[in-house]
C-alpha cells in the first residue's frame, strides 16, 4: 500500500496542476471476488492516463465505475470537490467511448452524434452546428446521413468518440477503443487520438491491455494487477524505473536477476555489479537494449576490480529476427540465460563465445510480484527492508 | 456437398406434404365458393359470384366481421397492454430470476386452450367464481350478468389465451437489445424514462409488430371462445363459418368467406412483414 501512495504522489508532484479526479480508497466485490482493491489515484486537468492491466485485472470495472454503471462496494469518487460516485451516469459529466462502439442503429451518424445535445435539450441549430463540426473534427462529415451498420469499424470508432467529444464532458472515458480495429488502422487510430486529445484539451481515461499502446499515447500509466494499483508513472519512468518485477516483466522484456547482495554489490554468478541496495536477496530488472556486444578492450575483460561497466562471455542459443534489431537468447559461462537486444546483423555462427557489457546503473532493483497472483513476495522479509 | 438422391429424399416429402394438405385444400376451397347449393342439397358446379354478392348485401355477414376485428383489436390492445410491461420487466429487471419467471410466463400454453376457456365459463357465470365473491363482499345484490356470454368474456378470455404470444416476440427482440446501448444513452445524459422512449422502444418495434399480428390474427380466427363464452352477442365469423359448413350446408357460402377471412390475414400477415424490415436494424 505504501508503493502507491508512493508513487500516486511522486507522479502527481511532477504533473504540477490542478486535480479533475480523485479516486479514493475504491474497492469493489462481486460478491465474493475481490474485482478491484483500495484503489486511490488522482487525476489531473487534461492529462491522457491509461489504466494497463491484463484481462481480469478490474481495468474495465474501475472504467464502469467512473462512468456509473457500476457501484463501488467501498471508496469514493470526487470530481472538481463534486461527489461522482452516488451520481446516476446520466447526470455525470462524464462520456464514454465503448469497446463495440455502441452506436444506435436506428439513428444515422447524425442523430447519434446529436443524441446527447438533444437530450440536453440544446436549440436545433446549436445542435446542428456542433454535430457537424464533432463529425468534422473526425473526418466523417460526409456519412452523416448514414446508418451505422453502413460504415466500417473504424468509422463506427471515430463516430463513437464524436458523439462523446459533442458533449465536452469534462472527463472522456475509453474503453479498449481500439481493440477491433486491425493493426494498421489502429497505429493510425492512436497517433489521430492522441493529436485530438492535446487538441480538444478534455482529459482521457484510456483502458487497454496492450502495453505498447499505453506508452505510445499516455501521459501517465496506471498499471492495474489483480485488482490493485501496481504503479503508477510516466511511459519513460515504468519502463526504465519499473517499481516491481510485474511491471518490469509486462511492459516490455526484461531479464529478471535475482542476486544476492553483500557490501554494495550485487552477485548473479557469473556476474557482479555495484549497487545501493542494502545486504540480502535482491531482484534486478536489466532490459535486454541495456546489454550490448562489448568494446574490444581485452584489458578490461580480466580486469578484478569491479567496474561499472559489467563485462561476461556468452554462447549464442538463438537468434530472431525483429527488423530493426535481433533478440538474442544467450548462456553465459554460469549457466545463465540472458535475452539481449542489438542492432541488427549478422552474428559469427560460430561456438565461440560472445563478449557482452552492461553498465550497473542498468540493473534496476525491483520489488518482487509474481504475475497474475495477490500473494507478493518471492523474497518475502527483503521487501520490508525497502518498505 | 450433398447428392442429388440425398437433396431429393429429404425436400420431395414436405412439398408432397404442403401440396396435399395445404395447397390442394386452398385450391377447392377457391373452387367452392364460386359454386352455389341446389334446394335439394347437392353442390350446384357452375361458377358465379352469387356467394359474393350474398356476403355484400346481407348486413349480418360482414358486421359479424367488424365485430370480429373489433373483439380482435381489443384483444391485440390488452395483450399488448400486458405483455409489453411483462417482457420489459423480464429482460431487463428480473436478474437471476429470469429463466423462471420465463417458464412461468410459458407454462400456461402447456395447458389446452379449451381447458383455459372452460376455466373463464367457471369464473364469469352467474353463481361462478368472481359473482360468488362479489356477493359476500356485498358489493353487488344479484349476479351480474354481463360478465359471461358477452363480447366481454370473449375479449378477456382471449387476452388470457393470447398474452403469452404477444410476450414471446417482445421479450425476445428485448433481449436482442445490446445491453451497451442502454448504457451509452444513460451515458449521453438520458434518464431511464428517456432511453425507453428513443432507444429501446424503437429497437423492439419488430417485436412489437410480430406479437400485435398474432394476437389480433388468432382471435380473428377464433371460434371456441365465443362459441363457450360469447353468447348470441359475442358472436364471430368463424362461428358463422363452422355453422354454415355443418348444419346450415352452404359449403360455398362458407367457402366464400373463408377466402375473405384468408385474403384479410394474408394482407395483415404482409403489412407486418414489410413494417418489421423497415424496422430491424442489424
Amino acid at each position: 500500500m505504501a508503493t502507491i501512495a508512493e508513487s500516486v504522489a511522486g507522479s502527481g508532484g511532477e504533473l504540477n496542476s490542478t486535480s479533475l479526479l480523485s479516486i479514493r480508497s475504491v474497492a469493489k466485490h462481486f460478491g465474493k471476488n475481490v474485482v478491484l482493491r483500495d484503489i486511490s489515484l488522482e487525476i489531473t486537468e487534461g492529462e491522457f492516463l491509461t489504466i494497463l492491466g491484463e484481462s481480469g485485472s478490474g481495468k474495465t470495472t474501475l472504467l464502469r465505475i467512473l462512468a456509473g454503471f457500476e457501484q463501488s462496494t467501498s471508496g469514493e469518487v470526487w470530481m472538481q470537490g463534486e461527489r461522482l460516485d452516488t451520481q446516476p451516469p446520466y447526470r455525470r459529466r462524464v462520456n464514454t467511448v465503448f469497446q463495440h462502439y455502441a452506436l444506435f442503429p436506428h439513428m444515422t451518424v447524425e442523430q447519434n452524434v446529436g443524441y446527447g445535445l438533444a437530450i440536453a435539450k440544446r436549440p436545433a441549430a446549436e445542435v446542428e452546428s456542433r454535430v457537424a463540426e464533432a463529425l468534422a473534427k473526425v473526418k466523417m462529415s460526409a456519412y452523416a446521413k448514414s446508418k451505422p451498420s453502413k460504415i466500417s469499424g473504424g468509422q463506427q470508432q471515430r463516430i463513437a468518440l464524436a458523439r462523446a467529444l459533442v458533449n465536452r464532458p469534462r472527463l472522456l472515458l475509453l474503453d479498449e477503443p481500439l481493440s477491433a480495429l486491425d493493426a494498421n488502422l489502429r497505429r493510425q487510430m492512436q497517433v489521430e487520438l492522441k493529436a485530438l486529445q492535446r487538441e480538444v484539451g478534455i482529459t482521457f481515461i484510456f483502458v487497454t491491455h496492450d502495453q505498447e499502446e499505453a506508452m505510445v499515447m499516455s501521459d501517465r500509466i496506471a498499471l492495474l494487477r489483480s485488482g490493485e494499483l501496481e504503479q503508477v508513472a510516466t511511459p519513460r519512468e515504468i519502463y526504465n524505473r519499473p517499481a516491481t518485477s510485474y511491471t518490469a516483466q509486462f511492459i516490455g522484456h526484461t531479464n529478471l536477476l535475482k542476486a544476492d547482495v553483500r557490501h554494495g554489490t550485487a552477485y548473479c554468478p557469473p556476474l557482479q555489479w555495484l549497487t545501493s541496495v542494502p545486504d540480502g536477496v535482491a531482484l534486478f530488472s536489466l532490459r535486454p537494449e541495456c546489454i550490448r556486444p562489448a568494446s574490444a578492450s581485452p584489458a578490461a575483460t580480466g580486469s578484478p576490480a569491479l567496474p561499472t561497466t559489467v563485462r561476461f562471455r556468452a554462447h549464442l542459443r538463438d537468434q530472431a529476427f525483429h527488423g530493426a534489431t535481433d533478440l538474442l537468447r544467450v548462456e553465459s559461462d554460469g549457466g545463465l540465460i540472458l535475452t539481449i537486444r542489438t542492432a541488427s546483423r549478422d552474428l559469427p555462427n560460430s561456438e565461440a563465445p560472445l563478449e557482452f557489457e552492461f553498465s550497473a546503473a542498468d540493473a534496476v532493483p525491483v520489488r518482487a510480484t509474481s504475475l497474475g497472483s495477490n500473494s507478493e513476495s518471492i523474497l518475502g522479509s527483503n521487501e520490508e527492508d525497502r518498505a | 456437398m450433398f447428392s442429388r438422391a440425398y437433396r431429393t429424399a429429404i425436400t420431395v416429402p414436405p412439398l408432397v406434404w404442403v401440396a396435399v394438405f395445404l395447397l390442394v385444400p386452398y385450391l377447392l376451397m377457391f373452387c367452392y365458393s364460386f359454386w352455389s347449393v341446389s334446394d335439394s342439397g347437392t353442390i350446384v358446379h357452375s361458377w358465379n359470384l352469387d356467394n359474393y354478392h350474398e356476403l355484400l348485401n346481407k348486413p349480418v355477414y360482414w358486421q359479424t366481421l367488424l365485430r370480429s376485428m373489433w373483439i380482435a383489436a381489443r384483444v391485440m390492445f390488452f395483450s399488448m397492454l400486458l405483455g409489453y410491461p411483462l417482457a420489459y420487466l423480464l429482460s431487463f429487471h428480473a436478474g437471476g430470476r429470469k429463466d423462471l419467471y420465463y417458464q412461468l410466463v410459458i407454462i400456461p400454453l402447456w395447458v389446452s386452450y379449451l381447458v383455459r376457456a372452460y376455466a373463464w365459463k367457471t369464473i364469469l357465470g352467474t353463481d361462478g367464481v368472481l359473482n360468488t365473491l362479489l356477493q359476500y363482499a356485498h358489493l353487488t345484490s344479484h349476479p351480474l350478468d354481463f360478465l359471461l356470454y358477452s363480447p366481454f368474456a370473449v375479449v378477456l378470455t382471449l387476452t388470457h389465451i393470447y398474452t403469452p404470444f404477444t410476450f414471446l416476440p417482445i421479450y425476445a427482440s428485448l433481449e436482442h437489445i445490446p445491453r451497451n446501448l442502454v448504457e451509452a444513452s444513460h451515458d449521453l445524459g438520458a434518464t431511464p424514462a428517456q432511453t425507453f422512449w428513443r432507444v429501446i422502444f424503437p429497437l423492439s418495434i419488430p417485436g412489437v409488430l410480430a406479437g400485435a399480428t398474432f394476437a389480433f390474427v388468432l382471435s380473428l380466427g377464433d371460434f371456441l371462445a365465443p362459441l363457450l363464452l360469447g353468447g348470441p352477442s359475442g358472436i364471430m365469423i368463424s362461428n358463422i363459418v363452422v355453422s354454415l359448413f355443418g348444419a346450415a350446408y352452404n359449403w360455398p357460402l362458407g367457402a366464400a368467406i373463408s377466402l375473405c377471412m384468408l385474403t384479410l390475414v394474408l394482407g395483415l400477415i404482409f403489412l407486418s412483414e414489410r413494417l418489421e424490415k423497415k424496422w430491424s436494424f442489424s
